[in-house]
């Protein structure tokens, strides 16, 4: 996977709680047998009209939001079931960071198996951001190093995360890369049980 | 030697790195695979260029999606895609697949145990939730998700935080016309659906002692139905005879030379749990279940209960939500409530036994009008063993559809499911809203109840039943 050290990237504001991962990716995009694009499915009921033209009223598709990395969400964010299909989208459609004042467990770990760096902030800060970010393209600068969050205009937060998780995102680990470097361990264990 | 239960046992078997801040990295003997959570899995490790660390303790079916009918041509064309690329991975990573016309074929949970994969002692990983199954032999056996599936793939390993231990005591002897799934269902009945989180279950008691290997199937298959990781069963002389001989087992001598590793891994006397729950046998019922978790259900002579019986308000409104998808009113005997639907298959209650016990109920007698009743082998080695005694002709004779083996209507990816609104009598392990269908209502209950219930068109105390066949012939 991509490491994230520091990102810079624009910013997506979706003022929604609660976004399910079916809303992430609803069930009938599931049958695939790829891992990747099912970016272009990504909330895909929101995202697109009946006759499959995009719809102007959603957030993700205002000129603003083009090209965002950074997706500033609501509390529990990913809610509902466990399938990595939902950081798959997400990842896929180009995010990279996701902040947001909750977010749902199961999903929450999935992003970093899935290289997405997930931020739990204070929601007066998360609030902040996203009124700074409304209908215009704002930048904000991840460092992962660091833990903190800045934009060009002063703003600045510290977050807190995982020493696990974070290694494995500063190096660009996925959990396999990680588990490979233990590859003398699992030899000798093999040779020990001959298994 | 500090006395230790199996649990401990097996995971100190196995833990190749044990470092603070870390869960355990822990070794995998059998990873079990199939169609619906690996085509993304194979795809991961294609990207990055790595191979299957090790194919020959990897095995593969097909089950989730297979047709039942008429196995050579598959008519969903996405289904059919998922197959296609089970085989192919299989074929490029070099693992061994049961696929369609295999004689192996089946739900891998069922043929696991019957090819002799499953043994005691083993940590075993499927990405299916139900792979606690395989406890029944004294295995500690995890279902995981599709990034745990890449990575097992991958390294043979999975990282695991060390799980806090449970004993289940089941005590006394089973009354007749009481089962292994009434045990489990009673016991998660009594508990909760949850009261097994965080932990691994280990089953215990004379009651547990004195069932068969497919019985203790059942009971391990549901752990996962109580929250906890896995559930297992310490093996004894009924895991050893009903391992002798498989095909994946080592044979003469080298069998023997097995067994006595194994006995040395059944929990120690003395050994302490970190949690410790009971049922007695005296308290358990054929088992209905009348809401949308497996933990709510009843005795057959029970009535559906009423959101004022809740202790919490939590409970109440599950209890008011369940009532209202299944349509139930409170106080309703549960020997009133009609189905219109019999599904008699699924990993918990598949195999060759819960079919003998199906078949005993239908014989004889027929499905009422109007009723649906399935009969779905858990693989193709029970289907030909029925067939060989003949309960194919009992079950069709009776109004039943005989089937090819597969998962079916457990989980309705297949072309069988329940319409809208009807009522299925199920011996799966589910019974969620949408379960086995958008909107059908499934009720959990034992083979025989099941087979009871396609005739009777409604829930009866299959021990009223019994002595009638007795009388009969
Ligand atoms: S029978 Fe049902 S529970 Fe068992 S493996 Fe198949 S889908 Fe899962």
């Amino acid at each position: 996977m991509e490491p994230i050290v520091k990102h810079t990237g624009n910013t997506a504001v979706l003022p929604r709680v609660n976004v399910d991962t079916d809303q992430i990716i609803p069930k009938q995009f599931l049958k695939r047998v790829e891992r990747t694009g099912f970016g272009q499915f990504l909330f895909f009921d929101w995202r697109f009209l009946k006759d499959g033209s995009d719809n102007p009223d959603f957030e993700l598709n205002q000129p603003a939001a083009k090209d965002a990395t950074i997706l500033i969400a609501d509390h529990n964010f990913g809610c509902g079931s466990s399938r990595e299909h939902a950081p798959w989208a997400l990842q896929d459609y180009g995010f990279r960071v996701i902040i947001a004042p909750s977010f749902a467990d199961i999903f929450y770990n999935n992003c970093f198996k899935n290289g997405i760096l997930p931020i739990r902030l204070d929601e007066e800060k998360v609030y902040e951001l996203m009124e700074n970010g409304k209908d215009k393209v704002y930048e904000l600068t991840v460092d992962l190093e660091n833990q903190t969050i800045t934009d060009s205009n002063g703003f600045q937060a510290s977050f807190e995360i995982d020493d696990y998780w974070k290694e494995m995102l500063l190096n660009g680990w996925d959990e396999i890369s990680l588990t490979l470097q233990y590859e003398d361990k699992i030899a000798a264990y093999e040779e020990k049980q001959s298994v | 030697m500090k006395p230790k239960t199996i649990i401990e046992k097996i995971w100190e078997n196995h833990t190749v790195l044990s470092e603070p801040g870390k869960p355990d990295l822990l070794y995998i003997d059998l990873h079990m695979v199939h169609e619906v959570t690996s085509p993304q899995a194979f795809e991961g490790l294609r990207l990055a260029g790595r191979k299957v660390r090790r194919p020959d303790l990897t095995f593969a079916t097909m089950d989730h999606n297979v047709p039942t009918t008429n196995r050579q041509t598959i008519t969903d064309e996405i289904a059919k895609k998922q197959m296609e690329t089970l085989l192919k991975n299989c074929e490029e990573f070099g693992i061994e697949v049961a696929d369609i016309n295999s004689p192996n074929n089946g739900i891998v949970h069922v043929i696991g145990p019957e090819l002799g994969l499953t043994q005691p002692g083993k940590t075993i990983v499927c990405g299916d939730s139900h792979t606690s199954t395989h406890g029944a032999f004294g295995a500690l056996a995890f279902g995981i998700g599709t990034s745990e599936v890449e990575h097992t793939l991958a390294t043979q390993t999975i990282w695991q935080s060390r799980p806090k231990t449970m004993e289940v005591r089941v005590n006394g002897r089973l009354a007749p016309g009481v089962t292994a799934k009434d045990i489990i269902l009673a016991i998660i009945a009594k508990h909760g659906v949850d009261f097994g989180t965080g932990y691994v279950l280990e089953y215990t008691g004379e009651a547990i002692r004195g069932l068969t290997m497919e019985e203790r199937m059942t009971i391990c298959n549901m752990s996962i139905e109580a929250g906890a990781r896995a559930g297992l069963i310490s093996p004894d002389q009924v895991t050893f005879d009903y391992l002798r001989g498989r095909e994946k087992v080592p044979q003469g001598e080298a069998f023997e030379r097995k067994v006595e590793e194994w006995k040395a891994l059944a929990t120690d006397e003395g050994a302490t749990y970190d949690a410790v729950v009971e049922i007695d046998t005296s308290e358990i019922e054929p088992m209905v279940t009348w809401g949308t978790n497996p933990s709510q259900g009843v005795g057959v002579n029970g009535v559906v209960p009423s959101p004022e019986d809740a202790t919490s308000s939590a409970e109440r409104k599950a209890i008011e939500q369940s009532l209202e998808y299944m349509d139930l009113k409170p106080g309703t005997k549960m020997t009133d409530i009609e189905i219109q639907h019999v599904f008699i298959g699924s990993c918990t209650n598949s195999r060759l036994s819960d079919l003998r016990a199906a078949a005993k109920i239908a014989k004889g007698r027929k499905v009422k009008e109007g009723v649906r009743a399935l009969v779905v082998p858990g693989s193709q080695r029970v289907k030909k063993a029925a067939e060989e005694e003949g309960l194919d002709k009992i079950f069709i004779e009776a109004g039943f559809e005989w089937r090819e083996s597969g998962c079916s209507m457990c989980l309705s990816m297949n072309p069988d499911f329940v319409p809208e609104g009807e009522r299925c009598a199920s011996t799966s392990n589910r019974n969620f809203e949408g379960r086995q269908g958008k909107g059908a209502r499934t009720h959990l209950v034992s083979p025989e109840m099941a087979a009871a219930a396609a005739v009777a068109g409604k829930f009866v105390d299959i021990r009223t039943l019994e002595t009638e066949a007795t009388s009969q012939s």
